[in-house]
């Protein structure tokens, strides 16, 4: 039964496209551990850590099209859950500085002996262990998207409306993370991280292995992800997104269908936030900004939603844009962007893989239809003529 | 002449006085109808007289403001919501034809199949070999085995019909409720839904709301006509479009 949900996932493209993320994976760490710096193949640690954190975008695109791609709907408040995940794992790296911060506090991260807290707040306990902080990545984000998600489709909460919703939903985080009685660092956020698991965090070999863990981490959910929508659950789920109404009719809970990919999207969002975070090296409430969330739509839209390797392939095209562009003509990035959005809706409205599929298959069709005519000449005659014979 | 209490022992589906209104204005106006099982009906009616309304009060999509909506003599309809009443054996086709028209014909069925239709269980179904040869038995009924692997969206406005009726099929129901089967059909294509929808009568009851008078009389089975949310008239075509009150409000003069 699991085999099969598991098997059924690996299809050609899913197959191929998980095997060049791991490919990546152990590639660009030994390229960039192992040869030396004026070496024609060497890729320097800014560029490695570029690409990871377009890895985390991808993930984050991933998470965002099971829902809007497969589910229809539009989330425009993803960048919460990412938030999230990564706050979890910034507090981790927050509780490993130990007595190495600016105040020397072996208990308490700085910002709070700044504020003049005298002892941990309780949502901060349990953050010291690597396993609990791990398990917070997704159980924060998949809390806050159940909680959500169950009052919003239970009152068929739909379009726009919950599009609506979900962007109130970040930007009210947003709000909380900047007040500094929060909790979580307030403006500044969590930053200065030491070590994780023992390991420098700007150490060369801990950013190879964190660079490799976003290539294997997205190649996972890409995997599990694929197994959701090829199942039947992933056609029903379509099914939600084409004609609501019906699904419903035929006896199925569509509050529960929506619940379940917004949650297990949610935990996906986390994971790109947790990984993103150490790479990076801080976490802020600029995070939750509602532009962010809108930005993880566009990349869907670009590389294609309902396709699992557009949004993949999107969010890396349009994030190295953004990395040259804001380089070469930082004034003009924004309108670039906004340009870029408009001329997929007008012109691509499948999304680059979404048009090269549907070019493909069209390809096909022709071919088959090609070939059938071709074995009706040499074979059996028409079907008129066969008529035409019996009479 | 059967009392009412004699008549609920017996029945598939059964409303007593049922009335709603939308924003004042009474869409249903105690409406009473009983439909035995293995019953096939036909409701007619002017445009506005309750039709589809009635049908969204049996299927749970709108709640009636007063009256019982009782299924198989102990169910009350009014508690469940479409989900629910789905999973009884009520199927439901809309009058504008709604199937999946990014998934396959073939898919479209295997989804419909009256299995289980839980989160997890659709996560790990696999097709088994009854399975299969339940949807290879309705493609043949409804005379679609050949576009098994077609997608929705290419077929015609009839055969999108027909595999909609197809899908109502794999759910499996005690009770199939059509809206307006052959708005937009051939006559060819009419024709045979009566066919169809005659076969799939003899397993169980269906209720069918038309406006096509012919399809009606091609159907031969007791007609029911509404008008301004109540019942006008029950009995034979041949009564009911004879009764001066069903020419006044439908048929016309």
């Amino acid at each position: 039964m699991i085999s099969g949900f598991i098997l059924r996932a690996l299809e050609g493209k899913i197959v191929i496209a998980a095997g060049i993320l791991l490919a990546v994976a152990m590639l660009v760490p030994a390229l960039n551990l192992l040869t030396p710096p004026d070496s024609a193949f060497h890729i320097p640690t800014y560029v490695m850590a570029l690409m990871g954190k377009y890895l985390c975008y991808a993930l984050l695109a991933l998470a965002l099209d099971l829902v809007w791609g497969y589910c229809g709907i539009l989330s425009l408040g993803h960048g919460a859950f990412f938030a999230l995940g990564g706050y979890a794992m910034g507090m981790y790296l927050m509780r490993q500085i130990g007595s190495r911060g600016t105040y020397g506090n072996p208990d308490l991260p700085d910002f709070m002996v700044f504020l003049n807290w005298k002892e941990l707040p309780w949502f901060w306990y349990g953050f010291d262990m690597f396993p609990f902080a791990m398990l917070m990545v997704l159980v924060v984000p998949g809390l806050l998207a159940f909680f959500f998600g169950w009052f919003a489709f239970r009152s068929r909460v739909n379009g726009v409306y919950l599009s609506i919703i979900t962007q109130a939903m970040t930007y009210a985080l947003m709000l909380a993370f900047f007040r500094n009685d929060m909790g979580f660092g307030g403006n500044n956020g969590l930053t200065d991280f030491k070590d994780i698991l023992g390991f420098q965090v700007q150490a060369g070999g801990t950013r190879a292995v964190l660079f490799a863990m976003s290539a294997i981490m997205l190649a996972l959910c890409l995997i599990v992800a694929s197994a959701i929508t090829r199942s039947k659950f992933g056609k029903v789920l379509v099914g939600v997104r084409d004609a609501e109404s019906r699904v419903r009719f035929l006896g199925f809970r569509v509050e529960n269908i929506k619940l379940f990919t917004f949650v297990v999207s949610a935990m996906f969002a986390g994971i790109a936030g947790a990984l993103f975070v150490p790479q990076v090296g801080i976490i802020n409430p600029g995070e939750f900004a509602p532009a962010n969330s809108i930005e993880v739509v566009v990349w869907t839209a670009v590389g294609g939603r309902g396709t699992l390797i557009g949004p993949i392939i999107g969010a890396i095209l349009v994030n190295a844009g953004k990395s040259y562009f804001t380089g070469a003509f930082p004034e003009f990035w924004l309108f670039a962007l906004g340009g870029l959005f408009i001329a997929v809706t007008l012109f691509l409205p499948k999304g680059i893989v979404g048009t090269i599929q549907h070019g493909w298959n069209a390809r096909k069709a022709l071919k088959a239809a090609a070939e059938a005519e071709k074995g009706r000449d040499a074979g059996t005659p028409p079907v008129t003529q066969q008529v035409q014979a019996a009479e | 002449m059967n009392t009412i209490a004699e008549t609920r022992t017996k029945s598939l589906l059964y409303l007593e006085d049922v009335s709603v209104s939308f924003d004042g204005f009474k869409a249903i106006n105690s409406l009473s109808l009983v439909i035995e099982p293995g019953e096939l009906r036909a409701i007619i009616g002017p445009n506005g007289a309750g039709k589809t309304t009635m049908m969204d009060i049996i299927t749970g999509k709108t709640r009636p403001d007063t009256g019982k909506v009782i299924f198989e003599d102990e169910i009350d309809l009014t508690k469940k919501d479409e989900a629910d009443i789905a999973q009884l054996g009520i199927g439901r086709k809309f009058q504008k034809p709604t199937v999946f028209e990014s998934h396959t014909v073939w898919d479209n069925l295997e989804l419909a199949l009256n299995r289980s239709r839980g989160v997890f269980a659709t996560l790990f179904y696999t097709l088994s070999a009854e399975d299969k040869s339940r949807i290879e038995e309705i493609l043949s009924t409804i005379r679609m085995t050949h576009r098994a692997h077609e997608y929705a969206a290419n077929l015609s406005h009839g055969q999108k019909q027909w595999l909609e009726i197809g899908m109502l099929l794999a759910q499996e129901p005690k009770l199939l409720l059509v809206d307006e089967p052959v708005a937009g059909m051939t006559d060819a294509e009419t024709a045979e839904t009566a066919i169809l929808l005659r076969e799939i009568a003899k397993t169980r009851s269906v209720v069918v709301v038309e406006h096509d008078m012919g399809f009606i009389r091609d159907l031969g089975v007791k007609v029911t006509c509404l008008a301004e949310g109540s019942v006008l008239a029950e009995g034979s075509i041949d009564f009911v479009s004879s009764d001066p009150k069903v020419i006044e409000n439908y048929l016309g003069r």
